[in-house]
């Protein structure tokens, strides 16, 4: 600053003590309202931000019940919890022991059946039923009688567990549980 | 818009207008008096093309918005009665759909000229920038603009590009789902997520003309760029932009929309996806889900890396790269047509993306080169997959390796000294014969 001086001494005969010494008061009041306004501005811009994330009613939807008494083993059913499709598979023994004696076999993301489905009940597999990697439905089928996606090839076998394609990880487990022999609550 | 303006008011009018906003003086300035190249040919004319297509876009696009429901149960419905029952609906969407397929290959050859001719060379970079920034946001427009139908296609592809961003889980944990839950409103792409998208479809076009005044303005500010890619030397070098080149572009708008009125009214279909024509059903993805023609290069490029984070990043890198090329070449000629080995190089990157943009349609696992056959009789060898990785792999070592080494290795032919001298010197007596006959042959 150039003028460090008050224009009228007599209003503010204490300003600018120091002379040689380049800020003033003027310096700080600039600094402190572009501060305080800067911190504003930011406070504001939150609110148009944060809208774009789930609204109250999209929140609330978050559990569902389902009575999985009618999926047949050997069959899946597909229901809608969240807006994404949950995918509640009973399993053959067949496909049980297929994804158990893969165990140990190399994976992308390591995991045991039994990590995979509630205990005592490795013949229900419950899974989100969206591709880790971009997010598209599989489908039944695949070399590891799992799931295949059709978007990118990702492969899944009995178990949900990733084993080739470009799918980074399983495909997730919602929270669930089992309310009675015929009934599940998910989320 | 800049430098010395030649416009005299005639009349009182304008006179009074002149001194208080000079928007006539501007407007002659920029479309009437503008002193254009005299050697520019028809590639040039995609720019006058393009800004056709923004106003076709623009246009229907409003008019569309009349009738449009952007809400989840009756998006798809309010798309088929603008089709039955909408007077003249159908044509507007049909003119709509088909004019951003329209608009992406004027945009790809305007930006292939550009490549070509050096265009973005100093000092025209900030140029090249604001229509990198024009790509961009007509690369996100027409993506929601396609989920507006609510169709299958419109759906999973909202899916697929939304969920790029949750690669970001990779780099930090958690922030990629946030994003994605961010931009979906939700835990999927829902009815939140076509609200947002239909807001955001409306606005990015008003956005696009008002970048594409700056393109404009930065144009006008060092001229345009010819085919000899030499540098205006004098007042012989020019002719004014009216009436030679309204006239030229106007020409090639018309020829132009005979192409646009043939896929409108012939094949209004043939560049979309029946699979679109079934509502999206969030629990079931369609067998073969592709996007549109003008985006299976980049599409392809994220399939050939078996990785999501690098596929993500191989392709929007491939976008990435376009805003440095002006720092990556390193020819200080502008134009190919005095640079033969870069035309070769050029024609090869050309046919790559057009080869890439062949994969992106394909499956990822249809075999391209049949070696031998597996126990259930289907051929094997070499897949889809596989055989895009060569062509990213020079689309990126194009920009990466050829631009940077070849402009300080090469051998140039000899560039004229005007662009008016070959222009006058039809016979070769200016210059030595082989540079002639190739520096008259487009011009």
């Amino acid at each position: 600053m150039v003028e460090t001086t008050n224009a009228n001494p007599n209003v503010d005969p204490g300003h600018s003590a120091e002379p040689g010494d380049g800020s003033s008061r003027r310096d700080f009041i600039h600094i402190a309202a572009i501060a305080v306004g800067g911190v504003g501005a930011v406070a504001a811009v939150w609110p148009f931000i944060d809208q774009m994330n789930p609204s109250a009613d999209t929140l609330a939807l978050a559990s569902i019940e389902y009575d999985f008494s009618k999926v047949a083993v050997g069959s899946q059913a597909s229901i809608k919890w969240r807006g994404k499709p949950v995918f509640v598979r009973h399993r053959t023994p067949k496909e049980i022991a297929d994804a158990v004696a893969d165990d140990h076999a190399a994976m992308r993301d390591p995991a045991t059946d039994a990590s995979r489905h509630k205990a005592g009940k490795p013949e229900w597999l419950i899974l989100i039923g969206v591709c880790t990697h971009l997010g598209c439905v599989p489908n039944l089928g695949g070399t590891y009688g799992g799931w295949l996606c059709p978007c990118h090839g990702s492969v899944y076998d009995t178990a949900g567990r990733i084993r080739a394609g470009p799918a980074p990880l399983n495909l997730l487990m919602p929270d669930y549980e089992f309310l009675s022999a015929t009934k599940v609550k998910i989320g | 818009m800049s430098g010395h303006s030649n416009y005299e008011p005639k009349t009182g009018i304008e006179r009074w207008l002149d001194a208080r906003l000079p928007i006539i003086r501007m407007a002659y300035d920029s479309a009437i008096d503008y002193p254009t190249p005299k050697n520019l040919n028809y590639w040039w004319t995609f720019g006058g093309i393009l800004a056709v297509c923004l106003v076709v876009q623009i246009v229907t696009g409003v008019v569309l918005a009349m009738h449009y429901v952007p809400n989840s149960d009756l998006a798809f419905n309010s798309v088929e009665s603008i089709m039955r029952d909408v007077n003249y609906g159908w044509m507007l969407r049909y003119i709509h759909a088909n004019g951003a397929s329209m608009f992406f290959l004027a945009v790809y050859v305007h930006m292939a000229r550009g490549l070509y001719y050096g265009s973005y060379k100093a000092p025209r970079e900030v140029l090249w920038l604001l229509g990198c920034v024009i790509y961009l946001l007509m690369m996100a427009t027409a993506f929601m603009g396609y989920v507006l139908p609510w169709g299958q296609m419109s759906y999973y592809g909202a899916v697929v590009i939304t969920n790029l961003f949750s690669a970001l889980d990779n780099v930090i944990p958690g922030v990629g789902t946030a994003v994605t839950t961010w931009l979906w409103g939700g835990f999927a792409v829902d009815n939140a997520t076509l609200n947002r998208f239909f807001s955001l479809h409306y606005l990015l076009p008003f956005m696009i003309a008002g970048v594409v005044g700056l393109h404009i303005w930065a144009l006008h500010v060092p001229g345009n760029n010819n085919p000899t890619g030499v540098s205006v030397k004098s007042k012989a070098d020019t002719v004014p932009f009216h009436p030679y080149y309204t006239v030229k572009d106007g020409f090639a708008i018309l020829a132009f929309m005979i192409l646009f009125a043939w896929f409108v009214f012939f094949e209004p279909n043939a560049l979309a996806h029946a699979e679109n024509y079934v509502p999206a059903n969030p629990l079931q993805t369609p067998a073969h889900i592709v996007p549109e023609w003008y985006f299976l290069p980049f599409y392809a490029m994220l399939r050939s890396v078996p990785n999501k984070l690098f596929g993500v990043i191989a392709m929007f890198g491939a976008i990435a790269l376009l805003f440095v090329v002006p720092w990556l070449d390193t020819s200080k000629v502008r134009s190919m047509r005095y640079r033969p080995a870069a035309r070769i190089f050029f024609a090869i990157f050309v046919v790559s993306v057009l080869v890439l943009g062949w994969c992106g349609g394909k499956e990822p696992d249809d075999v391209v080169i049949a070696i031998g056959r597996d126990a259930a009789g289907d051929p094997t060898g070499l897949s889809v997959t596989v055989f895009s990785r060569f062509f990213v792999l020079y689309y990126y070592g194009y920009f990466l390796l050829v631009l940077p080494i070849l402009g300080l290795r090469e051998k140039v032919l000899p560039v004229p000294d005007t662009i008016s001298t070959p222009v006058l010197s039809h016979g070769g007596s200016a210059l030595p014969t082989g540079a002639t006959a190739e520096a008259s042959k487009k011009g």
